[in-house]
This record gives structure tokens, C-alpha cells and sequence, in this order.
């Protein structure tokens, strides 16, 4: 039997919040089994005030700060500040926030905390909608994907658009270490984030986290359509180390992302030849990647 | 205590430096950027010791502020106009967080139209946000009063944000003659912050959190009585600042030949020095008009301006900002607090200075005219060009 290699300590409480089977649920679990107890967070607005549970309780066994949705990399800034300007050592200051309030409305603040060189890690869960307001588009939404503000009727196929590219406007700053995960692969995220946790500098996690009621899947299938994002080459596992991309997982026969699909009520309304066309990005997508990791190797 | 020509803008950086800030974090607007380029200079030098962060925009400067205070470092930012209005947000957070960052404000007006002269709009639109507001009128007034704010901040009872105004240009960039204290003075006035109410690094808690109706008005009203606090509180901070720096602050509304006044006129920030200097000609000429200043607008000294109204004199609030579809906003406030005396003074609103338009002593005289001799409306443009159809104080007088 292989060893499990996952951190027995918890710092996420059983008492949280979360919908069952929420992915930001087992990102920050799995983020904080990796960082250890010498940590603070910092969290926008998003499923995850709701998550970290009501005043006067807590849900982590870390100091958490609230902040406003767009600020997280300016939060990140201001705790490190602090604790160099008071003399504190071995803490790792971690913003934790969504994809829209990273890729959209706190885009701007990712980029100064990123440009300015913060020493702090900043994790985007990726639940690919705004789902603390109701399942509503985000840029990260991925494209003919059903959100409330994309209905699915008449001639709207869902989300226009395809899905923001975070890890490449991310790596376009080169930070020291930027690194994809799946929480449906802890060690290989437990793994990357212990890894950059003895990094200084700007740190990027971009999290995949399946939503149950945003994604329209039943609540103990996470796992499962976690999986299949990866295994289908949809959502590759990868790092970036001084601007040095390396695959983490390697599929050697994906999947076909219609399984993927299938499983998840937002992707209901596809047709067979807008399943082909969103089989054809994720590949042109991954001989991307591929010729990224050949070029900077 | 050494004498230095600093202008309002260093003044300001001079005080943080002074208050020993551990964290600054600003970005550059007219008339503010030299406050952060000294600070910058300062830090650089190793005069210093502090953690400049330099932000993307005032937003994330006053996040990071907020931030960095959560966790009990000194925290400074500065900004004008624009760059406030941006921080809106961040500026309910950082009572409601209830970290103490001090704050400079160059008052600018507001866009649109563009302006970069001077006008109360861009802090007057921040009135309701829990801050501490005082409003500078002269360059050593900033200084002691930017060091002043964070004792008043910080102290374990108050636990609110500062800012401390100054009017753009006539404060930003001209220089006077101030006097800077000693350090070992100002060591002993603002001692290290007090760990009350921060986050704890090694302790599982959650500042800022979630709330329901169960909780959501008892935070509220923390920041309410720590308003009230602030005010309580800020006789002693001023005594405590007389006794070790040897300077008056004046208290919130300072008063200047008001006790046998027909007509007093309240003024801030630098439309002060011109009106004291037309009182005295008035003086000279008979006339008994006083003057009192507003120096802290939030939290607003009501009590003060009661026992003002008991003077007797006929009131007029000089604006440099207007609440729309109101009066004058310290007008507004003046009014208010007026409301119940008895017998309750007739109190007019005169708006004039908008937008860096000079406040001369003509201007002020036809302001002193129309409260002494004249009926007429509660709210006077004083200043305006071509009236539409509104009454000004100089159309009324010829
Ligand atoms: C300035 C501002 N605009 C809008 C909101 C409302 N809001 C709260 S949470 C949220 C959704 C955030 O989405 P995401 O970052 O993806 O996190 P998720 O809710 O999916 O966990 C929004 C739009 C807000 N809090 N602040
Ligand atoms: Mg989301």
C-alpha cells in the first residue's frame, strides 16, 4: 500500500459552513494541512465568508482577516508589512479568494501583489462561477457553460466566451512559483504547496474546486468530476518555477472530456458538436502547455 | 524643537515620520505626491525604519494599511480627491475593523469637471464613515495634529481611523515656518501602540467576519461610542500634547472675538487666517463680528457649537463643499445641532471656494454684511459668477 502522505493535523473545523461536497471546502483544508499552524489568512468576499462560519465563531484554526472582494492582493501586503515591521518570523500570510474575485474584480490587486514582490501565497479556488451571489458568470466560467446570468434558451448556448487564462496572465509576472492543483489530487497539491511554502516571494495557486449546486452534480460525485477535469487534460496539473512549466500529472490516455461533461447539469444543453468543439480547445490547450514545458526546459 | 520651512505636505510626512509609522503604503495624486516621495526619501535614507508598500492604486493602499494595522503595526497613507473616492469602500472597513490609520488628505475637488484645486467635496463625501476628521490651517497645524490623531486613534477606548485634512496648495505647497518637536518629546506623547483589539498571529481568530441581525447593530454602535470617545478623549490628547510639545491645539471649534459678537462666521482649513484678518478690520471699523474655526469635523463638536449659538450672534456656516439638494455639509451639521437651542440663532449656509476659487477678504466681508444687515435665503453661493436665478451674497449687496 502506498504511504499517504497527507498531514493528519486538521486547522479546517468539522463545524464549517460549506454545502456538502464543496471543493473551497477541501482546497482550504488541504492548503492548510501543507502550511501548518504558523499561518494567517486572508479572505474576500465570496463562498468562503460564508464558509469560515458566522461571528463570534471561527472555522479555521488560523487567524483569518476579512476583506473586501477586489483587495486580496493588497491584503497580502499589508499583513506581510506588519509582521516585518513588528519583527515576526515563520509566518506564511496566504490570500485565499475565488475566481471572480481574482481574475475579474481583483485582478488588479493580484497583479500589484505579484509585481510588487510580496513574500506571500496567494490561492484562487476555482468554482468557475460567482457562487456566493447565486451562480453567476465570472471570467473563469468555462465557455457554453449554463450560470445564471448565461441562461441556456432561444439561441444563448450558455457562456460566449472561453474561460480567462489566470495561470498565464499570472506566469506574465513571473513570480517565483506558480502551480496549478486539483483537490480531487491531494498529495499533488499538498506536495506544491509545502514546496512553495519554503519559497520567498509571490506564490500562485490556481485550485480547481467543484461546485455541487453551481456545477449541477450531485454533492458526492467532487471527487469524481475533479478527477476527470484533470484526466481529460481539461485542467492539467502543473507548476511554474522561475518562469519553468513541468507537468505534474501526466495522462498518458486522457479521457474524453465528454465524460467530464456529462456529469455536471451545466453542460446539459450541449450538442454533440459543441461537445467536439470543447474537446478540440482542451487539446490545442495541453500542446500548449506541452511545448511551454519543451521550450523552458 | 528645531524650526523648519516645510510645506503642508512635508509637514505631514515629517509627523509620520515623527509617530515612528512601521507601515506606509500610498499611491500618487496631485496635490499629495510629495507627502509619499518624502516618505519614500525617508525610508530610503534609513531615517525611517518602516515598510513602504508601494500599491496600484489608493484602494489597495488603504487595504494594506487596514491590514497591517488588523495585525497592530502603525499604519500611514495619504491622498486627495480621486484617490479618496476610491477608497470609499476601504474606508467603512478600517472603522469597522476598527484600525487606527492615520491618513492625510490634501482636499482637492471632485471630477467632473476636473479640478486639481482645493475643495472640502472629496472628504466631506467620506463624512458618514466613522473616521476622525480634523481640518488644518496652517502647516504647524497639520504636523501636530497628524501626531495628535494617532494618540486619539490609538488610544485602547477609540480605536478609529484619522484623517487629517489640509486645503490643496494653499497648505500642500506653500511653505511656513514650523516648529518640529524633539523626538524623545514625541516618544513620550505617542508610545508604541497598544495590542487591544488586534490579530493575534498565533491565535485563531477572525477579525472582520460574518454576521446576522443577531450582531450586525452592536458593531455598529462599538463605532458609535468609540465616536463619542474620541470625543471625550480629545481634551486630554490635546492637554497631554500641550504639556510635552508646549502647543496648543485649540480643541475642535476655536473661537476668535466671539463672546460680544452680532455675527459669527465658522470657518475650516485655511479660509480661517483670511477671515480672522477680516475680523480685525471689521473690528477696527466697529463692527462686532467674531469667528470660530471648525478644526475636527467627525466626531462633530456639538456641545461646542451650542455654546456658540449662546452667544447670541447670528451664525454663518462658509462651505467649500455642498450636499446636494441640502446646504453647506458643516452648514448642515451646524443647524442640527442648533436645532433645539433656545432661543435658536439664525444660522445661513454661504458656499464659496469651490474648486481652488479664492476665499478673499472682500468675499468674507460681504458674508459678515449679509448675516448683520440683511434678510435673505439660508443658502448662499456666495461666489458664484453668473447666478441662475439664485441669490448670491454679492448679488444681494450689489
Ligand atoms: C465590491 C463588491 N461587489 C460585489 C460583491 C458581491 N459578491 C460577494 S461574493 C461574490 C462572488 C464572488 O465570486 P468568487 O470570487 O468566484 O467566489 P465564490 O463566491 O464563487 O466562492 C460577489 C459578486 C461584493 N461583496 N463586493
Ligand atoms: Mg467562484
Amino acid at each position: 500500500m502506498a504511504k499517504l502522505t497527507i498531514p493528519a493535523e486538521e486547522l479546517l473545523r468539522s463545524g464549517h459552513s460549506a454545502c456538502p461536497g464543496c471543493g473551497a471546502a477541501l482546497a482550504m483544508r488541504y492548503v492548510l494541512k501543507a502550511l501548518g499552524p504558523e499561518t494567517i489568512v486572508t479572505v474576500p468576499a465570496s463562498c468562503w465568508t460564508v464558509i469560515g462560519t458566522p461571528y463570534p465563531t471561527t472555522a479555521l484554526d488560523v487567524p483569518m482577516l476579512d476583506n473586501p472582494i477586489e483587495a486580496t492582493g493588497a491584503s497580502v501586503s499589508g499583513l506581510r508589512a506588519a509582521l516585518d515591521a513588528l519583527g515576526q518570523k515563520g509566518l506564511t500570510v496566504v490570500g485565499f479568494a475565488g475566481d471572480g474575485g481574482t481574475v475579474d474584480i481583483g485582478l488588479q490587486s493580484l497583479s500589484g501583489m505579484l509585481e510588487r514582490g510580496t513574500d506571500a501565497i496567494y490561492v484562487m479556488y476555482d468554482n468557475e462561477a460567482y457562487m456566493n451571489t447565486g451562480i453567476q458568470r465570472s471570467g473563469s466560467t468555462p465557455s457554453l457553460a449554463w450560470t445564471t446570468t448565461t441562461p441556456v434558451g432561444g439561441a444563448s448556448r450558455g457562456k460566449l466566451e472561453p474561460k480567462k487564462d489566470i495561470m498565464a496572465i499570472v506566469a506574465a509576472h513571473h513570480p517565483v512559483y506558480a502551480a496549478t492543483g486539483n483537490i480531487a489530487f491531494p498529495e499533488d497539491l499538498i506536495k506544491k504547496v509545502a514546496k512553495a511554502k519554503a519559497l520567498s516571494g509571490p506564490r500562485f495557486f490556481h485550485v480547481l474546486a467543484p461546485c455541487p449546486p453551481g456545477w449541477r452534480y450531485d454533492a458526492e460525485r467532487t471527487i469524481e468530476v475533479g478527477r476527470l477535469a484533470t484526466d481529460t487534460h481539461l485542467f492539467p496539473l502543473y507548476e511554474v518555477e522561475n518562469d519553468r512549466y513541468r507537468i505534474t500529472r501526466r495522462i498518458e490516455r486522457p479521457k474524453p472530456v465528454a465524460d467530464y461533461l456529462r456529469l455536471q447539469g451545466r453542460f446539459d444543453h450541449l450538442r454533440v458538436e459543441e461537445v467536439a468543439s470543447l474537446q478540440e480547445a482542451v487539446e490545442a490547450r495541453y500542446r500548449r502547455l506541452l511545448a511551454l514545458e519543451s521550450a523552458s526546459a | 524643537m528645531a524650526r523648519e520651512v516645510l510645506s503642508g505636505d512635508y509637514a505631514q510626512s515629517y509627523a509620520a515620520k515623527l509617530a515612528r509609522v512601521d507601515v506606509v503604503a500610498a499611491y500618487p495624486i496631485t496635490p499629495q505626491t510629495s507627502i509619499v516621495e518624502k516618505l519614500a526619501d525617508l525610508v530610503v535614507t534609513g531615517a525611517l525604519r518602516a515598510q513602504y508598500i508601494k500599491v496600484e492604486s489608493e484602494h489597495s493602499a488603504l487595504q494594506a494599511c487596514v491590514s497591517a494595522s488588523a495585525l497592530g503595526a502603525r499604519a500611514y497613507t495619504a491622498t486627495s480627491s480621486q484617490g479618496l473616492l476610491l477608497m470609499h469602500e476601504l474606508l467603512h472597513w478600517a472603522s469597522g475593523m476598527r484600525t487606527p490609520v492615520v491618513m492625510g488628505v490634501a482636499n482637492r475637488a471632485v471630477a467632473a469637471p476636473w479640478s486639481i484645486d482645493v475643495d472640502h467635496a472629496d472628504s466631506m463625501s467620506q463624512r458618514d464613515t466613522g473616521w476622525i476628521q480634523f481640518y488644518a490651517e496652517s502647516n504647524q497645524e497639520v504636523l501636530d495634529t497628524v501626531l495628535a490623531a494617532f494618540r486619539l486613534s490609538e488610544d485602547e477606548a477609540v480605536r478609529l481611523p484619522s484623517m487629517v485634512a489640509m486645503d490643496a496648495f494653499y497648505l500642500t505647497h506653500t511653505v511656513e515656518p514650523v516648529d518640529v518637536p524633539e523626538q524623545a518629546d514625541v516618544d513620550r506623547f505617542l508610545p508604541p501602540r497598544s495590542k487591544v483589539g488586534t490579530l493575534d498571529p498565533h491565535r485563531p481568530t477572525r477579525l472582520g467576519s460574518f454576521t446576522s441581525p443577531e450582531h450586525y447593530t452592536e458593531f455598529r454602535h462599538a463605532v458609535a461610542s468609540a465616536s463619542k470617545a474620541a470625543a471625550q478623549l480629545a481634551p486630554t490628547v490635546e492637554e497631554e500634547y500641550a504639556r510635552i510639545v508646549g502647543r496648543d491645539l485649540g480643541g475642535p471649534l476655536p473661537r476668535y472675538l466671539t463672546d460680544d459678537a452680532d455675527a459669527i462666521l465658522v470657518t475650516m482649513g485655511t479660509a480661517t487666517t483670511t477671515a480672522r484678518s477680516t475680523v480685525d478690520a471689521l473690528r477696527a471699523e466697529g463692527r462686532k463680528v467674531g469667528l470660530a474655526k471648525l478644526r475636527r469635523f467627525r466626531p462633530f463638536p456639538s456641545e461646542e457649537v451650542r455654546a456658540l449659538g449662546r452667544t447670541g450672534a447670528r451664525i454663518g456656516v462658509l462651505d467649500r463643499s455642498f450636499t446636494y439638494g441640502a446646504a453647506g455639509a458643516a452648514a448642515t451639521e451646524v443647524m442640527a445641532a442648533l436645532y433645539a437651542a433656545s432661543p435658536r440663532p439664525l444660522v445661513r449656509s454661504f458656499v464659496a471656494g469651490l474648486g481652488g476659487r479664492d476665499i478673499t477678504p472682500a468675499l468674507v466681508r460681504s458674508l459678515y454684511r449679509h448675516l448683520l444687515e440683511e434678510e435673505g435665503p439660508e443658502v448662499v453661493w456666495a461666489d458664484l459668477k453668473v447666478p441662475p436665478g439664485e441669490a448670491t451674497a454679492e448679488a444681494l449687496h450689489g
